[in-house]
């Protein structure tokens, strides 16, 4: 059975849709890569999953609740079995690496602080900062950021993992040992894992199935050799790293003669 | 003119919006208070709240108290400066005691607690939207309303008045010291010919007026912070927005009770 249903979702920002009517599920267990290019609606797809933002239509199921209409208890408790690692990690400045992990344990559990200090040091082992729990976060480097972050994501042993950009402003070598990380985390906990990124590398070594999105719409939802291996040709641009006409000399000449007319009219 | 119509009608549904924002967001708060409480509520949000307090209140002291002691020696002088010519002199005392207690004590607390502590709740705020922080509380199953804003507004209602009696101290204070100057009166006696002066009306009306600074400074400043979209620009916009719109609410509403409290008898 899905964990993740996704129905007819339209999202739409001042009368421009940015999501169309997209239909997904992701299975209990897999990592699912939601995989395009910039200003294809994948980080607002991730928004609606996370329930941040309300919806046109359709719906999101999350464990088979529909959280575009339920109530805010029922949403706070599908959240307890989400963790979040966000792009900019939005680690709690004003706490240390350990209180940001220890937060979700303290508020949301009945468990001893002696208890909690160990589970904290725990997740910071696993993701290789048990020596830097009591740095706050501007102490730490971009990828120790995101390594708090998955740190604090992985508190409360959550069923589903979310990574928006996990490799977004790393060097290839710390973005690759993210990669491993993730892979190391999905074989140790059995969690799904849901990986918003527009790396092709990391993509493709991490992905179970990938769902191909553009303009809004899925292009396609496969496993990550029917996607290297589709000939749909916005794809296979994407793929081969083709560039767009955007920079090309007509391209530039139409959008001059165009903005030249425009000042025409206006004089 | 159909422009004109549509500007008006774009302005008057912004302002409409914004009302129903702050309404909506008092509502909240007001619901999210308890867990602010010590004993009843959550220990993280009181302590939280002693930190607001030491913040909005203990580290205001000094600037309110010696703006309390600016405008105490100007309201004397200038009331001396009319009142001798009539022989009146002994009035100043119920100037500055009846002035401090009813309006000038609660006016000078809120207008420093919207310039320091409504632009820092908006700057707070406004970063942790920017920097994906409100959106970590809430997939970690916190209300930001909650986890933010209740403990501030706590710390503020307690505060705030407290800040505002403090002001009353030190203006009167400061009106003694120019009478014992002026006319060589003692301050033993001025402190009694005050406490005749000012009636229980009075410092209740006061302390309603601080009452309803606290909320319009949190509230304002808060929602500032939270509608903030885009960079640090929007911060910095948010911050000036705040106290702007702060200040000028808390002299509409000094006008407001200072009308219904004349018009009501009570003064």
């Amino acid at each position: 059975m899905a964990i993740i249903s996704i129905r007819n979702l339209i999202v739409e920002y001042d009368g421009r849709r940015v999501l169309d009517g997209l239909n997904l599920d992701i299975e209990q267990g897999e990592t699912m890569v939601l995989l395009g290019g910039s200003g294809s609606g994948k980080s607002t797809l991730l928004r609606q999953i996370l329930g941040l933002e309300r919806a046109h239509s359709g719906s999101v199921f999350v464990k088979g609740i529909d959280i575009t209409r339920c109530s805010q208890p029922e949403l706070r408790l599908v959240r307890r079995s989400v963790g979040v690692a966000f792009q900019s990690a939005a680690l709690f400045n004003s706490y240390s690496v350990k209180e940001n992990v220890a937060l979700a344990l303290r508020e949301h559990t009945a468990l001893a602080p002696s208890i909690i200090d160990l589970v904290v040091w725990m997740k910071l082992a696993v993701v290789g900062l048990a020596e830097f729990g009591h740095l706050h976060p501007q102490e730490l480097s971009g990828g120790m950021k995101k390594r708090a972050a998955v740190a604090r994501a992985l508190a409360l042993d959550p069923e589903i993992l979310v990574f928006d950009e996990p490799s977004a402003g790393l060097d290839p070598i710390v973005a690759a040992e993210l990669d491993e990380l993730i892979l190391l985390l999905k074989q140790a906990f059995q969690m799904t894992v849901i990986v918003v990124t527009h790396e092709l590398p990391s993509a493709f070594r991490i992905a179970d199935r990938i769902a191909m999105l553009y303009n809004g719409t899925f292009l396609a939802v496969g496993t990550k050799d029917e996607i290297r291996n589709s000939e749909h040709p916005r794809i296979r641009q994407f793929l081969d790293r083709v560039p767009g006409n955007i920079a090309k000399a007509p391209a530039v000449a139409a959008s001059f003669e165009k903005y030249l007319q425009a000042q025409e009219a206006n004089l | 003119m159909a422009a004109l119509i549509e500007g008006v009608g774009k302005k008057t549904l912004n302002q409409l919006d914004y009302v129903g924002g702050l309404s909506i967001q008092l509502w909240a708060s007001l619901r999210a208070m308890g867990a602010s409480f010590p004993i009843v509520g959550n220990r993280y949000r009181w302590k939280a709240s002693v930190g607001q307090m030491l913040q909005i209140g203990v580290s205001a002291l000094p600037m309110v108290g010696l703006m309390a002691v600016c405008s105490g020696f100007i309201l004397a002088m200038q009331g001396a400066s009319e009142l001798r010519r009539l022989g009146a002199m002994h009035y100043v005392i119920d100037l500055v005691a009846v002035g401090f207690t009813r309006e000038l004590g609660p006016l000078l607390t809120a207008i420093a607690v919207s310039g320091r502590s409504g632009s820092a709740f908006a700057a707070e705020i406004g970063t942790m939207r920017v920097t994906e922080e409100i959106d970590a509380l809430r997939v970690m199953a916190f209300e930001p309303v909650e986890f933010v804003l209740a403990p501030k507004y706590l710390a503020a209602l307690i505060m705030v008045p407290c800040l505002s009696i403090a002001a009353n101290v030190c203006g009167i204070l400061a009106g003694g010291i120019f009478m014992f100057f002026s006319t060589h009166l003692g301050l033993g006696l001025y402190l009694q010919y005050v406490l005749t002066s000012i009636q229980l009306r009075d410092v209740i009306s006061g302390l309603i007026k601080s009452l309803a600074f606290a909320t319009i400074i949190v509230h304002v400043g808060c929602l500032e912070g939270f509608r903030v979209h885009g960079g640090p620009d929007a911060v910095g916009r948010s911050t000036t927005t705040a106290v702007v719109k702060s200040t000028f609410l808390v002299i509409v509403a000094d006008v407001l009770f200072t009308a219904i409290f004349y018009f009501t008898g009570k003064h």
